[in-house]
């Protein structure tokens, strides 16, 4: 008998009961069509055993993702970056990343020692908690969905209370960004990476005083307080990455854009806290090629489409950098449903003015809402129905098209194209 | 005004009181004065600078209790807000800005903060968080018609003598007692949040006409979109 078969037997028999009805639940849910099924069979099993979280999480070694943007990816990255340890890595790549999604992604593995769980902002004091996580990663915090995510400021006062009293954990940070800075300062073991920070409209003031902070290229600090950026243990330096030893190796990534060679310099730091070497980590990195239909190309009557997936002011930023050149054509679709925030209100702090003279098409339910928006900043567009109408619009200019879509707005277009991965 | 010289719209500390599209409201803003052949400039500044005087609009945006607290404190000490708003400028806030108005309001751990006393009103913190889409009906001497918006704030205000209610809410919280917003002069706040004005031209057109005189009306093209969105989002709240 293995350690990891002794381990699932050590499972009190409510939770092996309740991994069991829980399992064959999210097997319905799947068969039935209604979803990924990674979240009602951790719900069950949470009613029938409250602590069953706790109990899978035991003995095994965790990584938590949290931060504004780039959970899901930098999660998926993660695991490909320990895929040297050898062995199943349990984790929840579909985004379910509350109480429920993390308990479903340890019971759907019972044999793996290592689970890399992408967690939500507002629940990782309850999660550092629950699963006594090896290493936490805080990439970033910035403004999201208002109507229900919590003040960014309370959010970093919460991760710095959960992980001052914390004292076995690890927190990979990025210390480019003020705000993560601050909540990380409170752990006892950090390693900082020089991460960047693209978006810096939630960061001009000092978390811990609130005086207006001094910035000079990426370093910054606080004259009043002192809180500043402290001394970085990797680095993202354009397109290399500078390891604790200085260092350089091109990252040569598949995936586009600075937010993701940044998620993969995170990546390599969690793979070096588990002794995997940066060669053989950064093998890995280069095979991701989509994350949950995010990135993918897709063909549709001769056009390629490429959908890329951002939710907030700070992910459109970085997705608009990303942006294949004119002409391709560029479709923006935008819904307000409530995974997405019922308020709209953030497409005001994106910049679109880079966007004029270029083929735009606008999408999704709440369209008129960015069609204003567009028009306040002098960029022409054409409104469409659906993919099809966007697909006929932009084969009159390029054979290809870059959908940018919010939550939902991106769930849309993946089904009508044949749920891609 | 002379209608030569440069509008000048003051956003007052992006750098504090910017939490979700504020910028909206001075963009709306600068588009409808230039559509209208009247220059306009966007002038940002950093709760680190002084404020200017000479500004026509002054705009005020949303925060979170620290950040509320911080930039009261900031622009007591500064001066150039209150002395602006004296001589006659326009001052439009939403939200945790509009609280910053009155004399008084709840900051963090709900201890309360003395405001800026441009307003004559009171805001502490009420049992739930009103967060959703919000109609009301503006103060018919103003002219505007219906808002549309959304509010996101768990604030109650109560309006002294010296304030009128800017409208009656028919969906939605604002000041907690049926009212929305309040006006004094040409000082207006809302706690309709983030880019207010986007949705409701009418208010948007209110504050340029204080700043800059009779306004003439723009061309049913350049309002199509918007009043589109008008129809959608009061339609989509009116429909069950």
């Amino acid at each position: 008998m293995d350690d990891n078969t002794q381990q699932r037997l050590r499972l009190p028999m409510r939770a092996r009961v309740a991994t069991t009805v829980g399992s064959a639940a999210a097997t319905v849910s799947r068969l039935a069509g209604k979803g990924d099924g990674s979240v009602i069979g951790g719900i069950i099993g949470l009613r029938l055993a409250p602590d069953l979280l706790s109990l899978l999480a035991a003995g095994r070694q965790v990584v938590l993702v949290t931060g504004t943007n780039g959970k899901t990816t930098t999660t998926k990255l993660i695991t490909a970056a320990l895929a040297p340890l050898g062995g199943e890595i349990a984790s929840n790549i579909y985004g379910a990343n509350m109480e429920a999604g993390l308990t479903s992604a340890l019971s759907r593995a019972p044999d793996a020692r290592v689970a890399v769980l992408e967690t939500d902002e507002k629940y990782i004091p309850a999660m550092v908690k629950a699963t006594q996580p090896k290493v936490v990663v805080l990439l970033n915090l910035s403004r999201d969905q208002m109507d229900r995510a919590a003040e960014i400021w309370l959010l970093a006062r919460r991760w710095r209370e959960a992980l001052g009293s914390a004292p076995g954990c690890r927190v990979v940070a990025n210390a480019d960004d003020p705000l993560v800075a601050w909540a990380a300062s409170s752990a006892q073991q950090v390693t900082w990476v020089a991460a960047g920070q693209r978006w810096r409209e939630d960061s001009w003031c000092c978390p811990h005083c609130g005086a207006h902070l001094q910035r000079n290229g990426d370093d910054w600090s606080c004259k009043e307080c002192g809180h500043r950026r402290p001394p970085v243990s990797w680095i993202l330096d354009g397109d290399e990455v500078i390891d604790p030893t200085g260092r350089p190796t091109r990252l040569d990534l598949a995936l586009p854009g600075r937010a993701n060679r940044s998620n993969a310099v995170i990546a390599l730091a969690v793979a070096e806290a588990f002794g995997v070497h940066i060669s053989q980590a950064l093998g890995e990195l280069r095979k991701v090629t989509s994350v949950a239909g995010r990135y993918t190309q897709v063909q549709r009557r001769g056009c390629d489409i490429r959908l890329l997936l951002a939710k907030n002011p700070a992910g459109w930023l970085e997705a608009l950098d990303v942006m294949a050149p004119a002409p391709t054509p560029i479709l923006l679709s935008v819904n307000a449903q409530g995974p997405d925030g019922r308020d709209t209100s953030w497409l005001w702090d994106v910049d679109f003015r880079r966007l004029r003279g270029r083929h735009v098409l606008v999408g999704g339910e709440r369209k008129l809402d960015l069609a204003v928006r567009l028009e306040a900043d002098e960029v022409a567009f054409k409104l469409v129905n659906n993919i099809d109408d966007a697909v006929d619009a932009a084969l009159t200019v390029a054979r290809n098209l870059e959908v940018l879509a919010n939550y939902t707005a991106f769930q849309q277009y993946r089904v009508a194209l044949g749920r891609v991965q | 005004m002379n209608p030569n010289r440069t509008l000048r719209l003051v956003w007052v500390y992006p750098d504090l009181l910017s939490t979700y599209g504020d910028r909206g409201n001075a963009l709306v803003l600068e588009r409808r004065a230039k559509l209208r052949g009247i220059p306009a400039e966007i002038i940002e500044v950093n709760s680190d600078q002084p404020v200017p005087r000479d500004g026509d609009i002054y705009l005020m945006g949303g925060g979170e209790d620290l950040p509320q607290t911080l930039a009261t404190k900031r622009l007591v000490a500064d001066g150039g807000l209150h002395a602006a708003a004296q001589n006659g400028a326009v001052v439009f806030a939403v939200c945790a800005g509009y609280q910053m108005l009155g004399t008084e309001f709840g900051g963090a751990d709900d201890m309360p903060v003395q405001g800026l006393g441009l307003l004559d009103m009171r805001s502490g913190r009420g049992e739930k968080r009103a967060v959703g889409e919000i109609v009301a009906h503006v103060d018919p001497v103003l002219n505007v018609g219906q808002l549309t918006g959304f509010e996101n704030h768990q604030g109650v205000t109560r309006l002294g003598p010296h304030a009128r209610p800017l409208a009656r809410a028919t969906l939605g919280t604002g000041n907690g007692d049926g009212t929305e917003g309040a006006y004094a002069g040409r000082v207006l706040g809302t706690y309709l949040h983030g880019p207010a004005l986007v949705r409701n031209p009418n208010l948007a057109d209110l504050l340029l006409h204080w700043a800059a005189g009779p306004l003439p009306p723009l061309s049913p093209q350049s309002e199509e979109l918007v009043t589109r969105l008008r129809a959608e989002r009061l339609a989509a709240v009116t429909t069950p």
